[in-house]
C-alpha cells in the first residue's frame, strides 16, 4: 500500500518507515502541514496517517480543509496525548479511525484493513492466483465454486504466503507476523494454521508446500 | 306597685345645727330603708315627685330626704356651712358655677353624663337638666281692655301711658335675696340697656319686691298684681291657676336659664347619689319613656319663641356677677333703679 | 462536593432592622416634637388669652376720689372659657390693698419688663397658669399700680394633650409600620442584584467560566470582577491542568513510539532465539510503561472530569456498539470474538467520554485476559431499575478472595502473571461508576472459566 506519514518527530517517522516497509509498504513521510498539503495535491494515498499535533497546525484542520479530497483516502490519525480529550470530534471530522502511540503495527494493520473495509475496496484488494481468488479486505477467499471466510490468523497468514508467491517463509518468520509479542507460542501453532489453511484449498491449484527445514511456500500449479 | 310611703315631714322643721334657712322638708320611701339619700334644692317638691317616685321605683332600698331651699340659702349650706347633701340642684346658674369652680363639688361622669350635650355640662360637676325661660306674667284681669304686651319695649311704653294702672302693681324679684332673681337680672342688662329702663320705670311706679317666684305668682293670680317681671316661666305654667293670667316670652329677647345639679365635694353617700344624678338625667334628656316624670318641662314654650331666645352659658363668666365688687356696684344701680325714695 | 458555606448575618435583616430602627428613633422623635410643639402651643394660647383677660380687666379700672373704679368685664371670664372648661381664680389688689377675688391666690413676682408676668403653681388642689399684670394709677397726686391675677386650671389643656399624644403616637406608629413595609420592600429589593446574579451564576453548566457579563449595580460591580477574575484564573489553571496532562502524555509517548517502532524492526531481522527474545522482553516492557503511562494520564483526566460531570443523556446501546466496534480490530488478532447482545433500550445521565473510558477499559481488560480464540460477550440489560453493561470473559477468572481488591488503585490479581497490564484499568471503571451515581462488580464466571465484570448506571 501507498501511506502517507504526517509525522513531525523525524526519529519516530523514520522508525515507522522503516517497519512499515518491512511489509512492503511505500511511504511518503510529510512533516508538517504544508508538506502535506504539497504530497496529498499531487500523489493518491491509500491510507493516511496523520499525527494530530504538528508543528504548525492541529492535524483537524487538515481533515476540514481536505475534506473533500479525503472522500476517496481514508485517514488514521495517530496521537500520543491522552485519548479521552483528543478523540473528541476526530471522529467526526472525517478520520476513519484513530490509534495511539505507541501502538502495535500488527493493530495498525488490522485497524487499516478494517478502514479499507468499511470504505468498499477496490479491485486492487483482489489477488488471482490459479483458480484462486483472495480478497484480502473481505477476508474471502473463492476456490472455485466454494466461498471460505478466513478468520482472522489465516487470514493474514494467507495474505502473506499470497503477497509473494513461491517465497519461502521460516516458522518464526511466520510466528512473528502472526502472533503479538506478549503472546507464548510455539511453533506448533503456526503447524496448525498452515494445516487450516491447506484444508481451505484442498481441491484447487493453489497449495501450500513445506519445505523441510526451510518453512512454508505457497506454490501455484 | 307603690310600695313607697310618703310621709310628709313638719314643715319648716329647724335641724338642729343649720344656719340655712329650709322651706320645706319631705322625705320620700321608708324611714326605716338603710340609705339616705339627702337632696338639697330649690325646686318645688310636688314638682319633682314624679321624678323622685320613678328613682324609688328602681331602688326600693333607698330613701329620699328632699329639703328645700332658696337659692341663696342653697349657697350658703353648700358653699359656707359645708352641710352634708348628697345632691345639690340649684336654679341659679352661676352660683351652682362657683361652687365647682371653688372646689365645693366632687367630680362625676358617667354615660349618661357623657351623652350630655357640651353646653349642658360644666367640667365634669354640673349638669344641666332644664331650660326654662324667663317670663312675664300678666294678669288678664288686669289687661283687659288693653293690648297685651308682647316685648319689654311694649311693657315699658304701657307703663308710661298707663302709670295710674299699674301703680304698686308690679313685681319682681329682690336681687338682694333671690340668686336666681340676681342672675336673671344681670343676665337681662348684659343683653340690652332697656333691662335699665325698664327698672327705672318699674322703680318709679313702686314695684313690689318679692323672694320668690311662687310669691309673685301667686299675687297675680289673687289680683294684687298685675304684672311679675322675669318669673320662671315654668313655674307659672305648672300652675293649676293658670288661666288666670298669661306667661308671656318678651319677643326682644327671652333669658333662659338650665337647672343644674351637682354633687358635693363631701357628700355622704356618693354612691346614691351617682345613680340618682343619671336617673335625673336620662329622664330629662332622654326622649323616650319618662318624658312624664320630667320637672319643669318647657320644651313646647320654648319651641315657640325660638328666635329670641338668649340662652345662659355655662362657665367662669357667670362668675363675673359673683365678684363683691361687681355684686356691690350692681345692686348699687339697681337699688337706686328700684327704689325711688 | 462544595464545601458547607458558612453563613452568618443576613444582609436584608440587617437593612430592615437598621431602617426599623431608625424609624423607630425617628417615629418616637415625632412623637415626642409634636407632643412638645402641641404643649408650647396649648401653653402659648393659653398664655395670650390669660393676658387678653387680664388686660381687659385693667382696661376698666380706674382712680375716682382716690378709691379703685374696677368693672370686671364679662368677657374676660367667657373668653377663658373659649378654649376649655378650667376654673378660674382671680385677685385685685390696688397698691397693698386686697380689692376682689380671691386673697389666697399667689401672684407673680414681678421681673423686668412691664408685664404681664407668666407663672405655673398650684392652687386649691389643681396646676394653675398665673398670670400678673398692672397698671399704674394716679391716686391723690401719688402713682399706685393696679394689680390683677388670673389663674386658669390646665384640664383641658391635659385632655388635649393627651388627645394630641393619642395622635402623634398613631401618627408615629402609622409611620412606624408604612416604613416598616417599606423597609421589607427595599431590603427584598436591594438584595434582588445578588439573587439574580446568584441565579445566572448556578445556572450554569460545570464548565461555564465565561465571565459574568450581566450588568450589575455600582456596588456589586467589584464582587463581580473579583469573581469574573477568579473564573479566569481558574480557567486558565484547569487549561493549563488539561494541557499539562495531554502533553504529559505526548512527550512520555512519543518517544516510547519511536523505541517500539525499532524494537519491531529489529525483532524483525533479529535470527537469534535467544536476541529474540530478549526483544520480545523489551517490546513487552515498553508496551507495560506505555499502558501505564496512558492509564495514569487517563486517570487523572477521569477525576478531572468526574469535579465537573456533564449531565447529557447517553444511549447506553450505541455506546456499547461503538466500543465494540472500536476495539474489534484488537480482539482480531487474537482471533477473540466480541459479541454485542442489546437487550434492553436503555439510558443514563452522564459524560459520554468518561463512559467510553470506563468500558474501554472493561473490554481492554476482558480482551486481554481471554485466551486467543474465545468470545468476550457484551451484555447490555435493565434490572432493579439499573442499566447494566456486563461483560463476560473465558480468561482466567479472578482469584476468590480478590474482586474487591481489584479495584483499588494497581491491584492485580494472583494469576495474571505474564499479561502486559497495570491495575488501573478497573479502577478507572469503578470510578467513573461511582462518579455517575453506579457501581462495578466484578464476579467469577457462573457459567464457566473467566469473570463478569458489570458496569452499572442509574436508568435516565
Amino acid at each position: 500500500m501507498r501511506f502517507l506519514l504526517i509525522e513531525d518527530n523525524l526519529s519516530l517517522a523514520r522508525a515507522t518507515i522503516d517497519r512499515l516497509s518491512l511489509d512492503g509498504h511505500v511511504v511518503d513521510h510529510a512533516e508538517c502541514l504544508a508538506d502535506a498539503n504539497g504530497f496529498v495535491s499531487t500523489t493518491d494515498y491509500d491510507l493516511i496517517l496523520l499525527d494530530i499535533m504538528l508543528p504548525d497546525g492541529d492535524g483537524r484542520s487538515f481533515l476540514k480543509s481536505h475534506r473533500s479530497a479525503l472522500e476517496s483516502t481514508p485517514v488514521i490519525a495517530t496521537t500520543a496525548r491522552s485519548e479521552v480529550s483528543d478523540r473528541v470530534g476526530i471522529l467526526d471530522l472525517g478520520a476513519d479511525d484513530y490509534i495511539t502511540k505507541p501502538f502495535d503495527f500488527a493493530e495498525l494493520e488490522a485497524r487499516c484493513r478494517a478502514v479499507l473495509r468499511r470504505r468498499g475496496g477496490n479491485a486492487s484488494n483482489i489477488i488471482s492466483l490459479g483458480d484462486v481468488r483472495f480478497d484480502s479486505l473481505s477476508g474471502t477467499l473463492e476456490v472455485g465454486q466454494r466461498t471460505l471466510h478466513l478468520r482472522n490468523r489465516e487470514l493474514r497468514l494467507f495474505e502473506i504466503f499470497a503477497a509473494a508467491p513461491e517465497q519461502i517463509f521460516s516458522k518464526p518468520k511466520l510466528l512473528d507476523r502472526l502472533f503479538s509479542y506478549d503472546e507464548d507460542v510455539s511453533e506448533n501453532a503456526i503447524e496448525v494454521y498452515v494445516g487450516r489453511l491447506r484444508r481451505h484449498l484442498k481441491g484447487s491449484r493453489a497449495e501450500i508446500v513445506t519445505d523441510r527445514g526451510l518453512g512454508y511456500r505457497l506454490s501455484i500449479k | 306597685m307603690r310600695h313607697l310611703i310618703i310621709s310628709l315631714a313638719v314643715i319648716l322643721l329647724p335641724i338642729s345645727a343649720s344656719a340655712f334657712e329650709i322651706e320645706e322638708r319631705v322625705v320620700f320611701g321608708a324611714e326605716s330603708n338603710p340609705q339616705t339619700l339627702r337632696v338639697i334644692s330649690t325646686g318645688d317638691v310636688r314638682v319633682f315627685e314624679p321624678m323622685i317616685s320613678g328613682f324609688l321605683a328602681e331602688n326600693p332600698a333607698v330613701t329620699v330626704d328632699y329639703t328645700v331651699v332658696s337659692s341663696s340659702e342653697l349657697m350658703k349650706a353648700i358653699g359656707i356651712e359645708e352641710a352634708t347633701f348628697d345632691v345639690a340642684i340649684s336654679s341659679a346658674m352661676d352660683l351652682q358655677t362657683k361652687l365647682a369652680n371653688d372646689g365645693f363639688t366632687a367630680p362625676y361622669s358617667s354615660q349618661a353624663t357623657d351623652a350630655l350635650p357640651e353646653w349642658a355640662r360644666w367640667r365634669q360637676d354640673l349638669f344641666a337638666f332644664t331650660q326654662e325661660p324667663a317670663a312675664v306674667v300678666l294678669s288678664k284681669d288686669a289687661f283687659a281692655g288693653l293690648p297685651m304686651p308682647q316685648s319689654r319695649q311694649d311693657l315699658i311704653s304701657l307703663l308710661r301711658q298707663h302709670p295710674d294702672r299699674f301703680q304698686g302693681k308690679i313685681g319682681t324679684y329682690d336681687l338682694r335675696d333671690s340668686g336666681l332673681g340676681y342672675l336673671f337680672a344681670t343676665q337681662d342688662s348684659r343683653t340690652s340697656e332697656v333691662y335699665w329702663r325698664l327698672t327705672e320705670v318699674m322703680g318709679a311706679l313702686d314695684a313690689k319686691l318679692y323672694c320668690c317666684s311662687s310669691h309673685m305668682i301667686n299675687d297675680v293670680a289673687s289680683g294684687k298684681l298685675a304684672i311679675a317681671y322675669n318669673v320662671l316661666g315654668s313655674y307659672a305654667l305648672s300652675r293649676v291657676d293658670k288661666d288666670r293670667f298669661v306667661v308671656m316670652l318678651p319677643s326682644d329677647f327671652t333669658t333662659v336659664m338650665m337647672r343644674t345639679a351637682l354633687i358635693p365635694q363631701n357628700a355622704q353617700n356618693k354612691e346614691l347619689a351617682e345613680p340618682f344624678v343619671d336617673y335625673l338625667l336620662q329622664v330629662a334628656w332622654n326622649k323616650t319613656g319618662q318624658h312624664s316624670q320630667q320637672p319643669y318641662d318647657s320644651t313646647a314654650m320654648l319651641a315657640e319663641r325660638e328666635d329670641s331666645l338668649r340662652r345662659i352659658r355655662l362657665g367662669p363668666g357667670l362668675l363675673i356677677f359673683l365678684d363683691e365688687y361687681k355684686k356691690r356696684s350692681f345692686l348699687t344701680a339697681w337699688e337706686n333703679a328700684i327704689l325711688q325714695e | 462536593m462544595s464545601a458547607e458555606v458558612h453563613s452568618r448575618g443576613s444582609i436584608r435583616r440587617r437593612l430592615m432592622l437598621q431602617l426599623l430602627l431608625g424609624a423607630a428613633v425617628l417615629a418616637i422623635a415625632l412623637f415626642f416634637i409634636v407632643q412638645s410643639l402641641a404643649r408650647q402651643l396649648a401653653e402659648e394660647s393659653q398664655d395670650n388669652i390669660l393676658a387678653a383677660a387680664v388686660s381687659a380687666i385693667l382696661d376698666t379700672t380706674s382712680v375716682r376720689d382716690g378709691e379703685i373704679q374696677l368693672d370686671l368685664p364679662y368677657s374676660a371670664f367667657s373668653m377663658l372659657s373659649n378654649i376649655s372648661n378650667d376654673r378660674v381664680f382671680y385677685s385685685v389688689r390696688f397698691g397693698d390693698d386686697f380689692v376682689t377675688g380671691y386673697n389666697d391666690l399667689p401672684t407673680v413676682p414681678k421681673d423686668d419688663g412691664f408685664g404681664p408676668w407668666f407663672d405655673t403653681a398650684t392652687y386649691q388642689g389643681d396646676e394653675v397658669r398665673i398670670v400678673t399684670a398692672e397698671r399704674r394709677l394716679a391716686s391723690r397726686g401719688k402713682p399706685l399700680a393696679v394689680e390683677v391675677t388670673l389663674a386658669q386650671t390646665r384640664d383641658g389643656q391635659r385632655d388635649q394633650l393627651r388627645w394630641i399624644s393619642q395622635i402623634a403616637a398613631a401618627l408615629g406608629s402609622g409611620f412606624f409600620i408604612s416604613v416598616a413595609v417599606l423597609a421589607a420592600l427595599t431590603a427584598r429589593s436591594s438584595i434582588s442584584p445578588i439573587l439574580r446574579l446568584t441565579k445566572s451564576v448556578s445556572r450554569r453548566g460545570p464548565k461555564d467560566l465565561r465571565p459574568v457579563a450581566a450588568p450589575v449595580p455600582h456596588e456589586m460591580a467589584p464582587l463581580v470582577a473579583a469573581l469574573n477574575s477568579f473564573m479566569d484564573r481558574l480557567k486558565n489553571s484547569l487549561t493549563r491542568s488539561e494541557e499539562f496532562i495531554a502533553d504529559a502524555a505526548h512527550r512520555v509517548r512519543t518517544p516510547l513510539a519511536t523505541v517500539r517502532t525499532q524494537a519491531e524492526i529489529t525483532y524483525r531481522r533479529v535470527e537469534k532465539d535467544e536476541n529474540r527474545a530478549s526483544i520480545r522482553e523489551m517490546i513487552r516492557a515498553i508496551d507495560e510503561s506505555s499502558r501505564a503511562a496512558g492509564q495514569l494520564l487517563d486517570h487523572a483526566m477521569v477525576t478531572f472530569r468526574t469535579d465537573h460531570l456533564e449531565q447529557e443523556v447517553i444511549d447506553l446501546n450505541s455506546l456499547a456498539d461503538e466500543m465494540i466496534e472500536r476495539l474489534h480490530p484488537m480482539a482480531e488478532l487474537r482471533e477473540i470474538e466480541l459479541v454485542l447482545v442489546q437487550q434492553n433500550a436503555v439510558s443514563t445521565v452522564g459524560d459520554t467520554i468518561l463512559l467510553q473510558s470506563a468500558l474501554r477499559n472493561v473490554l481492554d481488560n476482558a480482551i486481554k485476559y481471554s485466551p486467543a480464540d474465545s468470545t468476550v460477550t457484551l451484555c447490555v440489560s435493565l434490572d432493579a431499575g439499573m442499566a447494566h453493561l456486563t461483560t463476560t470473559d473465558c480468561g482466567i477468572g479472578l482469584p476468590e478472595e480478590d474482586a474487591e481488591s481489584l479495584k483499588s488503585r494497581f491491584a492485580r490479581g494472583a494469576n495474571v502473571e505474564g499479561v502486559i497490564g497495570s491495575g488501573l484499568g478497573l479502577t478507572i471503571a469503578d470510578e467513573v461508576a461511582r462518579a455517575h451515581g453506579g457501581y462495578l462488580t466484578i464476579a467469577n464466571n457462573s457459567k464457566g472459566p473467566g469473570a463478569c465484570v458489570t458496569l452499572s448506571f442509574p436508568l435516565q
